[in-house]
């Protein structure tokens, strides 16, 4: 978007002293040109010949401009690619600079002078205005982001690589180019060691391991034996290694596939296939039909004379139309002619950008200039040419694909961030024990100073010959406390949860596993499942507050269908039959033979059989004419391309011999291929063009019709036409467009009078009403004269290379008037199923569902009703202003008209959040089927009518860039509901920023097209749905599925399960490690602050990795408070999330005091128990070990709400597990411990001991649980209650 | 971008139709595993869970509380602190240089029996502030060397006691050379209570951890003496005490295992004890203890476990009763949707 448009005149200094380095002839001959004219031309001629209705348009571009401007100049990175950008400039500026010096004689646009004038001093002025702000503003470094995100990245002009054509060798030669292998691998077999280990390490949670494993070696401080304290590194080192090699595994075997497809190479005048991976730059491949494209590579010719190829860009754009690209006539000609062709191709160094290329052809001493239009890109397809042949200039890495295979950028979950802020005071505890030990280890050194040679237990010197020898590991006191200080950080380490990150990563992915296997989020139609891109934010889906969408192919299906018209004021319904087509077909008699179709199209279309009459009439009457003129319109006028294949023999619905061929309808807008297939439905099917003619076969008669000329659509003009001659040598103009542009230019005949004009608008104000997308039908008959004089202009304009788009703007506006009304047509973008439903559940869930789109206001706000965004009762605010004062103006008087509390506009910030709350508590809910009473106490305020906000892309253009920013943010939180149409990509990104900036709420962004793809990026969840535009925003997305009505299962079942898993499972890890920390912390006081552990090592290293992971892991992955049916019935729930129930800073410092208590009893009790008694230190920290481990699994039982075999045997298997680990390593009579517990099980106080410690350790919990469970019962639990009850009582009553 | 999808899209639009049929869907598969509906269990709060459950702990506790105490109250036990006391008057100031000189430090005390104490009755020393649980002090072992002759030199672990001349001692280390050395003659009517000190050990110790051809070396050697020698003519599995001393104390203060008389004490019997004080814990103030107790089931004199389940079984229950109470004072049925959050706000408005 930001691209190829002109740049602000700011810019213009700083480009004149360094000329940028071009080696293109045709652009260092602009260069001059471009800078003459860059002050004066820079907006004003970029707006000068656009129509009124027009004008915003651009306008937005222009700010978004300045935009790109400004991050450019802030941005050190950026001037990496400003001689790109010079070039931009340079090229749009040449071509609007004469513009702007015609604009006098410009006047078909009926656009006053002044009015102009006006308008281009308030575009600049206000642009570089904006532009202070945003160098001040926070803003540019996030849209940096995004811009750097969709922008190209460096290019290289200063050496072309030099390609000679069919001459691999010598391209190679000097150039180290690379070949056409892919790597997507990391590792080899040989590098995946160091490789790994040096990517794992990245990780700081490994360099603590790191760190705690040195700190261990360093001889005064080992604690722990020597291999034990590189166990936890050297196991998770183990796993993720495992992990990533397995990963890595499968990317070679991909690699190896795609590597070895074949492609047809021109060696010796003959083509022969070799191996994608022996491909090299230089060599000349032919590429036949539907076959994929290996590499990057220049057109050099094509099946078709004219040289044009199809391709489909599907996998690089995510379009899934077909687009045109040229071989150079020169070489086209020379490949039909079977020569062969050696030259040489300049292009640029590979770069990232997929919609520029520029390169230059030297062939037989001529040059010419090559562009975009010239080259296919590898993962293109190439389609509906027989065949092509083209010359390698990128292979494999090189390839623009594969320097677009950037990874999206990695998230994470909000759930992790407070986590991190927990894992904050964990340190500080930690700091605080190590700091008592040290500090009593000192005063103890001290007061026994004296002793300490001789010291039974110390015995700090040698002793040799009866004198005091040299010291043993003594560095003296002060040293010694600093030892001290670092072993019990040794000691201590898992207070800090480092392993929890494992955890959580390792429950992530179980958790995906299941939503991926959720049935219920599998789209049949589109045969996808659920995707689980980013394994970081599962648990972000349970707290989102905000959901932007996408309006087209998100909740609708992108799928056009052609559903009414309008003809010569008459309006025809075209899907009245829900009996399906045998009615149809049952129209009488002689309409039978017609309506046998010859063609079989995709989609099936029910024809108004009414219609069917009128078009088969044997009358000549004006309405069968129009009628006729209208259908050929639809089938003529456009781009779209029909592909006709044979049935196929053995085609489900099709049975051979029938004559009827199946045709496939490709083109740029689905809307055109709606009303080509609707065409052909009414006997106007569209079957063969090329770019002279097409062949319509109308009503079984086959209609060779002549295109003289096209006139493509532009957003500027907003119609199409085509000049089609006759069979009859007949000329007419057929046009279709956009209502606005196209009732101005009907003929004048006293226009109130004609009825048909005054219908059609009427239909038109029906339609749009009722959601459809409408265009307008119009037609003249040229006379020669008049064609002639087009058909000079146009041959003028057409092959200029000058300014041809507004030559041929102009060769337009010759025809494109006077024009004969013939009707309207009415396209349905489906909505999605389920999408209403969805959108009202999630409303009750409290999540705010904005929706952006690039529609035009009237559509959006249908779609809006129709999906039950909008309700009849809300109180629509429109704010649509043209101009910084008016949106100012609209945004205020909309606040006081609907909150009479704030008289001025600025200090409501504060009241904000309650009533964001009140409105949130307002919801009226209507899912209270489950009791009677819930219906009870149930009351809408009267006086506070919900509130719709309805804004469009010009006014976001000034109130996004502007201080207005945070009124509308007011008024927009204060709204249910809130609309914007006519954004553009970044526009979209900018509003989920504003959200993300000014709110701490979760966002979420839903998108289909490439065109989402920034705002998926910026939001803190982005959903893509997998839909007919492709993979783009798939590939930006977070998450993936088939349908936008997937997405109340997502976040209302999924995500609250994952929050409250996750939730629990954070909170949970910090108790289980703290507590043992805190028994270990205790003993240690007791031991004159040496650091001895108990526990043995073995102990002390397993107890967080083998001894208590499994339940926990089990746990965050298979627990579920809620069954998916109540959380689906009761969408409220959902604002568990929303208050942060599973994990606040609250519940965190309760579990800290409670494991406190659990700390204390597990020490003393024992303690106690053993009160001077013979028990020996192996014992007592096997008691330890044992009792730790049986509390805190007990402890977790005693919160799992949902109990499967799986936790069972996770649960009581981890007890088991320890007691089997300690019986082995009791069992080795080399370890101190030996033997310890098959002595200590014999008595009975031990086992007592274990006993009291669960009992009494747990009690406080339980008792508080209870307690809250009977005065604060939380919303989940009542639901809980009642839907276990309910089963139950269902289960015992029937 | 991948560039691996190009591969599955290759098909192009004319050879859908012929896969139609079997065309393979990714429709995850149906297992109630995967759709997350295992049977399971789904325990609530209910007021009737509540209460039993805590009734049942109440229930258990309160008659192993009783039995506990009991068995505890039955312990007979007699102690006797006697490091200050077998210091000779004229020492009372230098207790230290006492210990390490070489008088005779036999010290006569007499103990009380007040009620019978039935056979087996255990001889313990206890030990006070010595911390054998100090990290320098638990790791100055080799366990290897205790367990064969052939890692005799194994040592690194035992400085600063690991070698002397040069030479490894066996058993090395200072737990070994801090031997406890106080030795009791018990004596009831001038005549000689026997003190048993076999099988004082773990059988687990003398079985495989100390070796049965490891003769102490070159024990005691040193310079300074730490505490009592042992026999060098006894392999290590022989030597009790040693065994009894190297199962490092978990606490501070502790006991110690010297033997057992095996005959019954009437009450009323006073028992002579010949003391001989060498073992130095002067040095850090250590108190010194001889203690005779008899055992119940549960051990020692404790009363800390009886106490401790009497008190919680008695806490359940009454804690079942408050609950029975609430429960019956203020009901709230389960799942009541009147108190869902939602209504309860608009039921304020």
């Amino acid at each position: 978007m930001s691209s190829g448009k002109p740049l602000l005149s700011q810019s213009g200094p700083l480009s004149a002293p360094q000329p940028h380095p071009i080696h293109h002839n045709r652009h260092s001959s602009l260069t001059l040109t471009s800078l003459g004219c860059l002050h004066s031309a820079s907006i004003s001629s970029s707006i000068s010949d656009e129509t009124q209705g027009n004008n915003l348009y651009d306008l937005k571009e222009v700010e978004e401009d300045t935009v790109a401007t400004t991050v450019s100049r802030n941005s050190r990175e950026a001037s990496a690619f400003w001689p790109k950008r010079k070039e931009y400039r340079s090229e749009e500026l040449y071509l609007q600079c004469p513009r702007r010096k015609r604009k006098g004689l410009v006047s078909w646009g009926g656009v006053a002078d002044s009015w102009l004038d006006i308008s281009a001093l308030e575009v600049s002025g206000a642009s570089s205005r904006g532009q202070d702000n945003l160098n001040k503003s926070r803003r540019s470094e996030r849209f940096l982001k995004i811009s750097m995100q969709l922008a190209e990245s460096i290019p290289h002009h200063d050496n072309p690589r030099l390609i000679h054509i069919n001459d691999p060798k010598k391209t190679n030669e000097k150039a180290d180019f690379s070949g056409n292998e892919i790597r997507t691998s990391k590792y080899t077999f040989l590098n995946f060691l160091p490789k790994n280990l040096f990517i794992q390490f990245h990780r700081v949670a490994y360099l603590y391991f790191l760190a705690i494993a040195a700190l261990n070696q360093l001889p005064p401080l080992a604690v722990f034996g020597r291999t034990v304290s590189l166990f936890p590194l050297l196991f998770v080192l183990t796993v993720t290694a495992v992990k990533d090699g397995y990963e890595d595994w499968r990317r070679h075997r991909s690699d190896r596939n795609e590597n070895n497809r074949e492609a047809l190479v021109l060696k010796s005048e003959k083509f022969y296939p070799k191996r994608w991976k022996k491909i090299q730059a230089g060599d000349v491949i032919k590429i036949c039909s539907d076959e994929a494209i290996p590499c990057d590579m220049v057109l050099l010719g094509t099946s078709d004379p004219s040289g044009i190829a199809y391709i489909l860009t599907m996998n690089l754009d995510g379009e899934s139309n077909l687009k045109t690209r040229y071989a150079r006539q020169e070489t086209n000609n020379l490949v039909l002619e079977g020569s062969t062709i050696s030259g040489i191709v300049r292009c640029e160094q590979p770069n990232r950008n997929i919609y520029e290329f520029t390169a230059n052809m030297e062939l037989k001493g001529h040059r010419f200039p090559l562009s975009q239009s010239n080259i296919i890109l590898r993962g293109c397809q190439l389609k509906n040419t027989e065949w092509a042949v083209g010359v390698v200039v990128y292979a494999g890495q090189e390839t623009k694909a594969m320097l677009n295979s950037a990874m999206t950028p990695s998230k994470r979950s909000r759930l992790e961030t407070y986590m991190n802020r927990e894992t904050l005071w964990l340190s500080v505890f930690l700091l605080i024990m190590c700091l008592v030990v040290a500090f009593g280890m000192g005063l103890w050194l001290k007061r026994h100073n004296p002793e300490l040679d001789t010291l039974p237990y110390y015995r700090k010197s040698y002793f040799e010959k009866g004198k005091v020898g040299k010291k043993y590991k003594y560095y003296g006191i002060p040293m010694e406390t600093f030892f001290s200080f670092l072993s019990s950080i040794i000691v201590f380490q898992i207070m800090i949860p480092i392993s929890l990150y494992i955890t959580m990563e390792l429950v992530r992915l179980g958790q995906s596993y299941f939503m991926i296997g959720d049935r219920d989020m599998y789209d049949s139609s589109t045969n996808s499942k659920f995707q689980c891109r980013s394994l970081n934010i599962n648990e972000d889906l349970g707290q989102i507050r905000y959901v932007f969408s996408d309006k087209t192919g998100t909740l609708t299906e992108n799928k056009m269908e052609f559903r009414k018209s309008s003809i010569w004021g008459k309006n025809y319904d075209c899907r009245l039959s829900l009996t399906g087509p045998s009615q149809d077909i049952g129209v009488e008699g002689e309409d039978a033979k017609f309506y046998r179709q010859k063609w079989r199209l995709k989609s099936e279309i029910f024809p108004n059989s009414e219609l069917i009459k009128l078009l088969y009439k044997d009358l000549y009457v004006e309405e069968k004419i129009a009628a006729h003129d209208f259908f050929l319109t639809l089938a003529a006028c456009n781009t779209v391309i029909p592909i006709v294949a044979e049935c196929p023999a053995s085609g489900p619905d099709c049975t051979p011999g029938d004559g009827r061929k199946s045709i496939n309808y490709q083109g740029e807008s689905p809307d055109e291929q709606a009303l080509v297939a609707a065409a052909s439905a009414y006997g106007y099917t569209l079957f063969e063009r090329t770019s002279g003619h097409i062949v319509i076969d109308a009503n079984g008669e086959k209609l060779r019709l002549d295109v003289l000329g096209l006139h493509e659509f532009d957003s500027v003009r907003k119609r199409m036409s085509v000049v089609i001659r006759f069979p009859n040598d007949s000329v007419k103009v057929l046009v279709k467009g956009a209502d606005t542009s196209m009732f101005s230019i009907l003929k004048k005949t006293q226009p109130s009078d004609d009825p048909v004009i005054r219908i059609t608008q009427s239909h038109l104000n029906e339609y749009s009403a009722e959601g459809l997308r409408t265009l307008v039908v119009a037609a003249r008959d040229l006379t020669n004269e008049q064609l002639a004089e087009w058909q000079c202009m146009y041959e003028d304009a057409s092959t200029s290379l000058t300014d041809r788009s507004i030559k041929l703007r102009q060769t337009a506006a010759l025809i494109e008037r006077d024009l004969t009304l013939l009707g309207a047509t009415a396209i349905e973008d489906k909505l999605q199923e389920g999408v209403p439903e969805a959108i009202e559940s999630l409303r009750q869930a409290g999540i705010k569902v904005w929706v952006l789109t690039g529609d035009k206001q009237e559509t959006a706000i249908s779609i809006g009703l129709s999906c039950r965004l909008l309700t009849t009762d809300m109180h629509q605010i429109i704010i649509n202003g043209n101009s910084e004062d008016e949106c100012k103006k609209l945004l205020c008087d909309a606040r006081e008209k609907y909150f009479v509390k704030s008289a001025s506009c600025r200090d409501q910030i504060p009241k904000r959040k309650k009533n964001a709350e009140i409105d949130y508590l307002e919801i009226p809910s209507n899912t209270k089927s489950a009791s009677p009473q819930l219906h009870a106490g149930q009351e809408d305020g009267p006086t506070f009518r919900p509130l719709a906000l309805v804004i469009d892309g010009n006014s976001l253009v000034y109130i996004l860039e502007k201080d207005l920013e945070s009124e509308l943010f007011d008024l927009a939180t204060l709204c249910r509901v809130v609309l914007c149409c006519r954004v553009a990509p970044l526009q979209k990104a900018g509003i989920v920023d504003m959200i993300k900036g000014r709110t701490d709420d979760m966002t979420l962004a839903i998108g289909d097209g490439a065109n989402d793809v920034s705002m998926i990026q910026m939001a803190d969840v982005g959903v893509g749905i997998c839909g007919q535009e492709g993979r783009q925003a798939v590939m930006a997305s977070d998450f993936a599925m088939g349908q936008f009505r997937f997405l109340k299962r997502l976040l209302l079942v999924h995500g609250h399960w994952n929050y409250q898993r996750i939730g629990y499972l954070v909170l949970y890890n910090f108790y289980r490690n703290a507590v043992f920390v805190l028994m270990l912390f205790w003993y240690i006081l007791c031991t004159a602050f040496s650091t001895t552990s108990a526990l043995t090592d073995w102990s002390s290293v397993f107890y967080s990795v083998i001894y208590t992971s499994v339940p926990t892991i089990v746990v965050g992955i298979l627990d579920k408070d809620l069954s998916h049916k109540t959380l689906l019935k009761y969408p409220k729930l959902y604002a568990a999330g929303h208050r942060q129930e599973s994990y606040n800073m609250s519940l965190f410092w309760i579990t800290m005091v409670d494991t406190l208590w659990q700390s204390l009893v597990l020490f003393y009790v024992p303690l106690f128990a053993y009160g001077e008694s013979t028990i020996d230190i192996w014992s007592m920290g096997s008691l330890w070990t044992i009792a730790v481990v049986i509390l805190v699994n007990v402890h977790l039982a005693m919160d799992i709400q949902r109990w499967v075999v799986i936790t069972h045997m996770a649960t009581w298997g981890s007890i088991f597990v320890t007691y089997g680990c300690m019986l082995v390593l009791d069992s080795i009579p080399v370890l101190p411990n030996y033997g310890t517990i098959y002595n200590l099980g014999k008595s009975p106080t031990y086992w007592l001991s274990i006993l009291l410690i669960t009992v009494i350790g747990l009690l406080p919990r339980f008792v508080f649980k209870v307690f809250h469970q009977i005065f604060w019962p939380s919303d989940i639990q009542i639901a809980r209650e009642a839907e276990i009850l309910r089963k139950r009582r269902r289960f015992f009553g029937s | 971008m991948n560039s691996n999808t190009p591969s599955s899209s290759a098909g192009g639009p004319g050879s859908a139709d012929s896969t139609g049929p079997r065309r393979n869907t990714k429709r995850p598969k149906y297992s109630r595993f995967t759709q997350q509906e295992l049977p399971a269990c789904k325990p609530i709060l209910t007021p009737k869970w509540v209460i039993s459950t805590l009734l049942l702990v109440g229930v258990v506790f309160l008659p192993i509380g009783i039995v506990s105490l009991f068995a505890s109250r039955d312990v007979v036990e007699i102690v006797d602190g006697y490091e200050t006391e077998c210091i000779p008057t004229e020492f009372q100031n230098d207790t230290l240089g006492y210990i390490q000189g070489l008088q005779n430090k036999t010290c006569y005390r007499t103990l009380r029996v007040s009620k019978q104490m039935k056979q087996p009755i255990y001889v313990y020393y206890q030990l006070d502030s010595f911390y054998q649980n100090h990290r320098r002090y638990v790791k100055s072992r080799s366990d290897q060397q205790l367990r064969s002759v052939s890692e005799e030199g194994d040592t690194d672990s035992c400085k600063p006691e690991g070698t002397a001349d040069g030479r490894p001692i066996v058993p090395c280390g200072l737990i070994a050379w801090s031997l406890f050395n106080d030795t009791y003659i018990l004596t009831r009517n001038n005549q000689q209570l026997n003190i048993n000190k076999t099988h004082i050990s773990w059988k687990s110790d003398r079985d495989r951890k100390f070796g049965k051809n490891v003769f102490p070396k070159n024990f005691q050697n040193g310079t300074l003496i730490g505490g009592g020698t042992l026999d060098p003519l006894l392999p290590l599995n022989k030597q009790e005490d040693l065994m009894v001393w190297m199962r490092t104390a978990a606490l501070p203060t502790f006991r110690k295992l010297y033997g057992r008389i095996e005959v019954d004490l009437q009450p009323g019997d006073t028992i002579n004890v010949t003391i001989s004080n060498n073992y130095n814990t002067y040095s850090f103030n250590g108190k010194k203890k001889l203690v005779l107790s008899t055992t119940s089931w549960l051990g020692g004199k404790n009363d800390f476990v009886g106490i401790a389940y009497l008190t919680v079984g008695g806490l359940c229950i009454s804690l079942a009763i408050v609950f029975a109470l609430i429960y019956l004072v203020k009901p709230r049925r389960l799942g009541d949707p009147s108190y869902l959050s939602w209504n309860q706000n608009q039921g304020a408005r």
